[in-house]
């Protein structure tokens, strides 16, 4: 994972600031991943981790800095912004299935409008999509007829119909009840393992050690620490993060 | 009884006339409401501004000054010339737009965020993620004040009646000329009315069957 030159970097943040009135939410971030790396961001609540998930596709503007995908910066907004969305899939804590449209039509709908797919041949994907998720047989259902870790699943397709280059996944299993956390971290795992390129927002330790390339830990807004996973968890080198472990350890 | 059997020319053409007033209006104020509606919760301030203007001058005039607007004082800005019934149509659709651009906006707000985000993450510009994510489910979730707004609208197509338009409200003058009791034929006339608002009432919890989004 370290023999690609750094000019490869998928997704480039660079120096990015960003306020919520007085809270300084984004201090000079600096993150580069890779084409195929996983990168995993944890931290503690309000440590700005969600925040630069949803600036890397500019649900959330920022004020100084730079974000590039692949190579091109991020439009201010407008169609080219929703063009450059189009490659970068997101998965939300509050899964956000459109609730006026089945399974089926929540897959098939970037596709068919964005990316001007014919209807058979979104529908044919959407349903291998679905079944790769474990949920073919929900297709002509309603989001709401469906459990959270099912509906998770199929907004991980949702976003994979658009065949994204990198995937972001703000905090996708925080929502669940906890017996439907690892059906999503199953399919999650899969995806690392077959390449894709992500970075994932999560409190599931698990995963990070699992599927990570690069454990990312911010808090107070900065990136205090970043390691592989393994160095990360048994070697913390900063006293936030050796704090944060054993809080999560005492419980 | 013989009232209504021994005009029921009167009548017929009366309320053909409100029915198309209404149809009309209907529609063009549901398409100008909706565009009126999401010019409100744009992320451009002009047309918010204009949205916002728009609502509270229209909304705040009543509606015979529209009407009284298109039937006089416009055939003096020497425009082009338009006939009682289109005048009467283009103040109804104006007026009533005003309502359902405001009913709309509150069904907008209730559409949670997430829904727009999710739009916007899979690529949809602006007007994609109001048409085809956020409008369809607000709409779902304001039919019964919206109906009520096109209840009050078929209401008041009869006020057409004092601007030269013969429709149902007018019907009460014109058999009161050929002696015919005014109260019963006010009588008819309301009768009349209720029926075309229950067949609204109906279409209301037809739509509200069908488009039942569960949550």
């Amino acid at each position: 994972m370290t023999t690609e030159a750094p000019s490869a970097a998928l997704v480039s943040v660079q120096g990015v600031n960003k306020h919520f009135g007085q809270l300084h939410v984004l201090r000079d971030i600096d993150l580069d991943v890779r084409k195929g790396e996983v990168v995993v961001v944890i931290g503690p609540s309000g440590s700005g981790k969600s925040t630069l998930c949803r600036a890397i596709n500019r649900l959330e503007t920022i004020e100084s800095g730079a974000i590039s995908i692949d190579g091109k910066k991020l439009p201010d907004e407008g169609r080219e912004l929703a063009r450059l969305r189009a490659d970068v899939g997101m998965v939300f804590q509050s899964f956000n299935l459109f609730a006026h449209k089945t399974i089926l039509e929540n897959v098939t709908l970037g596709p068919i409008k964005v990316k001007g797919v014919d209807k058979a041949t979104a529908e044919k994907e959407a349903m291998a999509l679905l079944e790769r998720v474990g949920v073919g047989h929900q297709a002509p259902k309603l989001p709401a007829q469906l459990s959270g870790g099912q509906q998770q699943r199929v907004a991980i397709a949702r976003a994979l119909a658009m065949k994204p280059k990198v995937m972001l996944f703000d905090e996708p299993t925080s929502a669940l009840d906890p017996e439907m956390i690892n059906e999503v971290l199953d399919v999650m795992v899969e995806l690392a393992r077959e390449g894709m390129t992500m970075i994932v927002v999560t409190h599931e330790m698990g995963f990070a050690r699992k599927a990570a390339d690069r454990v990312v830990f911010m808090a107070d807004g900065q990136i205090v620490e970043q390691a592989p996973p393994e160095q990360f968890f048994t070697n913390p080198q900063s006293s936030r993060a050796k704090d944060f472990l054993s809080k999560l350890l005492t419980h | 009884m013989n009232t209504l059997l021994d005009n029921l020319d009167v009548f017929t053409t009366g309320f053909r006339t409100t029915i198309i007033l209404f149809l009309v209006s209907g529609l063009f104020a549901l398409l100008l409401g909706t565009v009126v509606g999401a010019m409100r919760v744009s992320p451009i301030p002009a047309l918010r501004a204009f949205g916002t203007l728009y609502v509270n001058v229209v909304r705040n005039t009543p509606l015979t000054l529209v009407l009284f607007f298109f039937a006089f004082g416009y055939p003096k800005l020497g425009l082009p010339e338009i006939d009682f019934t289109v005048s009467a149509i283009v103040g109804l659709s104006l007026y009533t737009a005003s309502y359902v651009a405001e009913v709309l906006r509150s069904g907008i707000n209730t559409v949670p965020v997430g829904q727009a985000e999710a739009a916007r993450a899979i690529g949809l510009p602006f007007v994609q993620t109001l048409t085809l994510v956020v409008l369809p489910q607000a709409f779902r979730s304001v039919l019964p004040p919206l109906f009520s707004v096109l209840i009050a609208l078929l209401k008041n197509t009869t006020v057409a009646a004092g601007f030269s338009v013969y429709e149902a409200g007018a019907i009460r003058a014109y058999l009161a000329e050929r002696g015919e009791p005014a109260l019963t034929v006010l009588l008819w006339v309301a009768l009349f009315f209720v029926i075309l608002v229950l067949i609204l009432a109906q279409l209301q919890r037809y739509f509200e069957k069908k488009w039942k989004v569960a949550r």
